[in-house]
């Protein structure tokens, strides 16, 4: 069974089954490493923010770090007015990240491998995204889909491509997140299968490989987590910048 | 060749692991039977890590952050001000030193000037010191060169009568005597002139 490479991806029940109605809400083995991801970036936050020397420590200098790594990202994308949604894109970046990281732990599971949780995630980002749109500019908004500048005759074409263009924005977040960390997963599991199917005499390649795999993997988990919340500030500042 | 063999092999295992798990029944990701769980614990763990990070954690990171900020403005601007200071007591000192220099100075050159004028001032007094011995001394010398003849006279006559006194046993009369003294005396100062 263990070498299946999508074996890795298998949801299974830990614990008794919770059911409410036909709904079947069990803890699984994805939400136990959304509860270890959430609670390491919690405990690690907490003792970071809990210290509060001019000169910091090791901890203390990682959470500010990525405070201002996010806030940076988030002024540069987004401007000033993205402000007030700092704490989320930073709790955004700092789960998908986390998951990400611990997915890369053996034997353990990639909580964004699966399409249903980035899917979940990229649906909230977008539709909280079109309500600040439209709150902000009302139906002005809609202005997002004429771009200036277009001769006449184009624009009926135009703005039909503007329109899918923005509602297969939740659909490549998540997709691409999703493939990016299960295409990883699994390159590494068949490269182990091989290093044990190859044995000791032909196996030295693809362990080579799999070494070589296991760094640009840890770079992709940190890559994908930068790009998911960095194009959540983009979608962001087209709801508040309108620059259409 | 061996590279090749060994490419194959991995080409077919990767075929046959791929086959094998495609018969499995391929991704376990779009099975839904574990969606709604997912969803549900997906929504709890990311909403309670959301609420915890934005209520407790982020507030207290941005509050160091910004007391750090405060407080190293704080020390720069403290730093400039000591600065200037520092550059306005050099200054001072400065000016002090020039001040003290200039004083020095000026202390010198009276102490100069004065030590000159009294040096002068003494020397003039001692050189009038020195004329107005002289001028006695002169004085004195022309007075005695004016009454040495009289008391050449007297003292010649005196002389004259003594030893008239003696040779002869009495007195003479002492006019007549210096009237003789004066007589030779004449004589003698004017054949010292004559030659």
């Amino acid at each position: 069974m263990a070498a299946n490479p999508m074996y890795q991806f298998n949801v299974y029940r830990i614990g008794p089954e919770i059911k409410i109605g036909e709904i079947d809400l069990s803890f699984t083995n994805a939400s136990l490493f959304m509860v270890i991801s959430s609670l390491a970036i919690l405990i690690i936050f907490n003792l970071g923010a809990q210290k509060k020397n001019i000169i910091p420590d090791k901890i203390q200098l990682l959470s500010e770090l990525s405070y201002t790594f996010v806030s940076k990202m988030i002024s540069d994308t987004a401007g000033s007015k993205a402000k007030p949604y700092f704490s989320f894109i930073f709790s955004l970046f700092m789960f998908v990240l986390f998951c990400n990281m611990f997915g890369m732990i053996p034997y353990s599971f990639t909580v964004t491998s699966h399409i249903i949780v980035t899917f979940v995630l990229a649906a909230f980002i977008f539709i909280g995204v079109t309500i600040i749109g439209f709150i902000k500019h009302g139906f002005g908004y809609l202005k997002l889909f004429v771009p200036s500048g277009v001769p006449a005759v184009l624009l009926p074409l135009i703005v039909v491509i503007e329109i899918i263009s923005y509602l297969s924005r939740p659909i490549s977040l998540s997709v691409r997140l999703f493939a990016n960390m299960m295409a990883g997963h699994t390159m590494m599991k068949v490269f182990g299968g091989f290093v044990v199917s190859l044995g000791i005499v032909g196996g030295w390649l693809p362990l080579s490989f799999s070494v070589a795999l296991t760094g640009l993997e840890i770079l992709v988990a940190f890559l994908q987590a930068y790009v998911f919340a960095i194009l959540t500030c983009i979608y962001l500042n087209d709801a508040l910048n309108l620059h259409h | 060749m061996k590279k090749i063999i060994l490419l194959n092999i991995f080409y077919f295992s990767f075929c046959t692991v791929a086959v094998k798990s495609a018969e499995k029944g391929g991704m376990p990701q779009l099975d839904p039977e574990f969606w709604v769980s997912q969803i549900f614990w997906l929504t709890i763990t990311f909403g309670t890590l959301f609420l915890v990070l934005s209520k407790f954690i982020l507030p207290r990171i941005s509050k160091n952050l910004e007391q750090r900020r405060l407080q190293i403005l704080e020390n720069i601007e403290t730093a400039e001000k000591q600065r200037k200071q520092s550059e306005k007591n050099l200054k001072e000192f400065d000016e002090i030193i020039l001040k003290s220099k200039n004083k020095a100075k000026e202390v010198m050159l009276a102490a100069r000037e004065k030590v000159v004028s009294e040096i002068t001032k003494k020397k003039m007094k001692l050189d009038e010191d020195l004329n107005s011995e002289i001028q006695n001394v002169e004085k004195e010398i022309i007075e005695l060169k004016l009454s040495s003849p009289k008391k050449i006279n007297s003292i010649a006559s005196n002389i004259t009568n003594e030893v008239i006194k003696r040779l002869i046993g009495t007195d003479v009369n002492e006019s007549s005597v210096s009237a003789l003294v004066e007589e030779e005396l004449k004589k003698l100062s004017r054949s010292t002139n004559g030659i």
